[in-house]
């Protein structure tokens, strides 16, 4: 109690104005509030420039390397059109497929599995959780060689799941579906109080009625995060990508921006600006909206409470 | 439900009196769940059921795909598969498992599996030179090593097809007709002669000029063997005209397990790695996989040319890891504290902007910097120093310099949201109290403020050490290992990390030959470093105990 008073006095007396708030002189001003205004300003220009960079450079018309370093010199449009002389557009939709794809994917699974470790008390269930979280700290990429071997025995017998399948590849994301997501899932199923399946049940529903009608529909936007997330994250995956996918026709974005700059750095930097800025824009919505649940995410599968 | 609810209700009145013997009383009540016609054929059920078909029309196939690529592992575990998913699907013991299997399914097979493999690979010479099983490297030896019968006839040869499949048809020197494929050997077969040549072949369809034309590498790449004996040789051809019988120069003696050159009689027999090898040392060129035992992981540590640069590229993973966390927490608990001040104005604004570059692709953000970074024509060169030529990304101590400066523009955002996260929901009284007791500023913050927020951040920074352990992308983009060590043998450089080494060492990129076993040996290293730290992890977290 006497803590709270405390604290409010302290804070009236700070945001109330009064006849001490006008007699603070500037120097007071900028040792309580004018430094961190500073320190915003610099370090906001530290995140910003390169990206202001990248978007002059998809801007300039020359676009070289050393043509990009005069910001917003010229502004023209000229290396968004001559991305449709290349396979960026098709490199686009494959991306985009693999992620929608393997984000349904994900959730389904992942809200699946959420559910019977939520609901059900079965043998073997604290064995499972158990065995999600460590294998949830293994990521994927770590067997990237095997998970090429395999895929070339796969190809083998069924062509449709070997090396440069897309199909293949979102197998493979589909592989870390439970590990990641389900129990960001978990804690949110557990939220949904039991008697509500209870309740069905008594009226004669089945456990599959239950979860398809009742409970997929509260858990609603936990689903939603999931889904974005997991498009966030396939959207960025780079490594087994780059492995998995030989031919050009059917790489992903990151590939396909990493062999602009990797080959021909000079000549393509206007291209690959224009690429990236195209890929950034999407992304940076769906982060900006979902920003707290991405924090929340990643504190829920690491800290307690 | 219901029904079966009442039904058991009223088996267990009626039986009230006189309690039948378990066994009976379980088999009645089994009895009764089969009738039970809750919601057993309502649309739910056949979707289920026209779900099920199509996994087992699907498992079918990939079963009788692998029975005919002879690949028996594909073979048993899609089996194993399908015979799980039909009883998990339609028994009724079964319910959690129902939700679960399908994601388990896809956890196993792509990840604990590849895992598995990985161990296996690791123990195992599986790379360039080693590819395949022994039968396959035999193969490839008797076809490689090839030479054309000394005073062979030529023989005339017609090239015919069946379908896609090519076949020559040859008319021997005493007029009999045979005809063979890559996989059949030569067998007599009907024909009709014109010319002293096949006009046309019963079963197969003669090719014309243009259609060999079309087909020409495979034409001249064909090999018809002569009988089953691989050791008899087969014909080949190079003008789709003449045919000539070649044999190996080298002899498999299947009794013996040995080799044998035909020309100069050296006998090669297998020495344990996977080759065949003479008694002067000299090895044939295709091997085949074997167990090496701890061959590959002797090799990391103590081979003259890996282990040199592999302890280099451990130490520097640790040092990018810890340093990478260092920085970005400094920085991002610094900003953090500067903004805690509620009556910040704009505070928003500078929040959404701080954030920015954690909301960018993983993998726009390197390529971007490789840019700015690049020594002639760079943004930061150029017009930042003025032009100056400092060599970010070439020179070993600068580009790692330079990994450690863009991570840290990367990841400070994330601390930053952490850190704004954790000093929120510091208990105010506590800072009252380092008030009252007449704390400044800095003792408070010191003293109360940062050991509360390192408790709450602690497991937090540790995933973020997991995570840039294995930073591929990050490394991979902007400096791909680069500088290269001084010993060029090795695929290696200054800045590489272990996961990249890995990359380079496995050679998928092509710029090295292929090695998975060691690949897969360092891969391991990895796997137990990780383990390490995420058993460091669990000990602090005691996440395990949120299981109830």
């Amino acid at each position: 109690m006497t803590a709270s008073t405390i604290s409010e006095s302290r804070v009236s007396g700070r945001v109330t104005p009064g006849p001490a708030r006008r007699r603070r002189t500037t120097g007071a001003w900028f040792a309580d509030t004018g430094w961190r205004h500073v320190v915003g300003v610099v370090f906001v220009v530290y995140a910003v420039f390169p990206i202001v960079y990248v978007v002059s450079a998809s801007l300039s018309a020359g676009g070289t390397l050393t043509g990009s370093n005069q910001l917003f010199d010229t502004v023209s449009g000229a290396n968004y059109a001559a991305l449709g002389d290349t396979r960026f557009w098709s490199w686009v939709a494959n991306s985009v497929q693999i992620a929608v794809v393997t984000s349904i994917g994900t959730v389904l699974m992942g809200a699946a599995a959420a559910y019977a470790f939520s609901r059900f008390r079965f043998e073997g269930r604290r064995a499972g959780l158990t065995t999600l979280l460590i294998v949830q700290m293994f990521p994927q990429m770590l067997a990237f060689v095997a998970i090429f071997l395999l895929l070339i025995s796969l190809g083998e017998v069924v062509p449709a799941l070997g090396l440069n399948s897309k199909v293949a590849l979102v197998c493979v994301y589909l592989g870390g579906a439970l590990g990641v997501n389900t129990f960001l899932m978990y804690g949110f199923f557990n939220t949904i109080p039991r008697e509500l399946d209870e309740a069905a049940k008594i009226d004669g529903a089945t456990h599959a009625q239950t979860y398809w009608t009742i409970i997929l529909r509260l858990v609603t936007p936990i689903l939603a995060v999931v889904a974005l997330l997991s498009i966030i994250a396939t959207f960025g995956e780079f490594v087994i990508a780059r492995v998995l996918l030989q031919s050009e026709s059917n790489w992903t974005l990151a590939v396909g921006l990493y062999s602009w700059v990797s080959s021909l750095l000079e000549a393509n930097w206007g291209l690959f600006a224009a690429g990236a800025v195209i890929s950034t824009i999407p992304i940076l919505v769906l982060f900006l909206f979902l920003q707290k649940y991405i924090v929340g995410g990643l504190t829920a599968g690491s800290v307690k409470g | 439900m219901t029904d079966l609810q009442h039904a058991t209700e009223a088996t267990r009145a009626r039986s009230g009196g006189s309690t039948p013997p378990p066994d009976e009383r379980r088999a009645r009540r089994a009895a009764r769940r089969d009738e039970s016609p809750a919601g057993r054929y309502g649309p739910g059920f056949l979707v289920k059921l026209a779900i099920m078909a199509v996994v087992n029309a699907f498992g079918a196939y990939v079963v009788w795909s692998a029975w005919v690529a002879e690949s028996w592992v594909v073979l048993g575990a899609m089996l194993a598969m399908l015979v799980v998913a039909d009883w998990v699907y339609f028994s009724r013991r079964t319910v959690p498992l129902k939700y679960v299997l399908p994601g388990l399914i896809f956890l196993f097979t792509f990840q604990i599996f590849t895992i598995a493999y990985t161990g296996w690979v690791a123990f195992t010479n599986y790379g360039d030179g080693h590819n395949s099983t022994k039968d396959d490297a035999i193969t490839a030896l008797l076809a490689q090593n090839e030479r054309r019968v000394e005073g062979s006839p030529s023989l005339p040869l017609t090239v015919v097809a069946d379908g896609d499949e090519l076949g020559f048809a040859v008319l021997a020197a005493d007029g009999t007709t045979a005809v063979g494929g890559a996989e059949d050997a030569l067998s007599p077969v009907g024909a009709t002669v014109t010319d002293g040549r096949i006009a046309a072949v019963d079963g197969w369809q003669v090719l014309d000029r243009q259609e060999i034309l079309e087909r020409q590498t495979e034409v001249t790449n064909l090999r018809v063997p002569v009988s089953e004996d691989p050791n008899d040789g087969s014909i080949r051809t190079q003008d789709a005209r003449t045919g000539y019988t070649f044999t190996p120069t080298l002899l498999y003696d299947e009794s013996a397990d040995t080799m044998t050159d035909t020309t100069t009689g050296a006998v090669y027999a297998p020495n344990g790695e996977g080759r065949f090898e003479a008694a002067d040392g000299s090895t044939l060129q295709v091997g085949w996989r074997v167990f090496v035992g701890f061959d590959n992981f002797t090799t990391a540590f103590s081979d003259s040319r890996y282990a040199g640069p592999f302890f280099q590229v451990v130490a520097w993973t640790f040092v990018f890891a810890f340093a990478s966390v260092a920085t970005t927490f400094l920085l991002g608990m610094f900003l953090a504290t500067v903004f805690n001040a509620p009556h910040l104005r704009g505070r928003k604004v500078y929040r959404t902007l701080l954030i920015l570059p954690y909301a960018i692709p993983g993998f726009v953000a390197p390529l971007l910097w490789s840019g700015l970074l690049n020594r002639s024509f760079g943004f930061i060169n150029q017009v930042l120093l003025g032009g100056a030529a400092i060599p970010w990304l070439t020179d070993p101590w600068l580009a790692k310099l330079s990994l450690i400066g863009v991570n840290l523009w990367l990841g400070f955002p994330y601390m930053f949201l952490i850190c704004t996260g954790a000093l929120q929901s510091l208990p105010t009284d506590v800072m009252e109290a380092a008030k009252i007791d007449g704390a400044g500023r800095l003792r408070t913050w010191s003293s109360v403020t940062m050991p509360l927020l390192l408790v709450s951040t602690t497991p937090l920074l540790i995933s973020s050490f997991a995570f840039n352990f294995n930073n591929f992308a990050l490394v991979y983009m902007l400096t791909g290992g680069g500088p290269r060590f001084a010993d060029a043998s090795v695929p290696l450089g200054h800045t590489d990390i272990l996961i990249t080494m890995v990359y380079s060492v496995a050679g998928l990129d092509g710029t090295a030959p292929k090695n998975f076993g060691l690949a897969s040996a360092l891969s391991i290293v990895i796997f137990v470093i990780i383990a390490t730290i995420s058993a460091i992890a669990f000990k602090r977290t005691r996440s395990l105990e949120e299981i109830n």
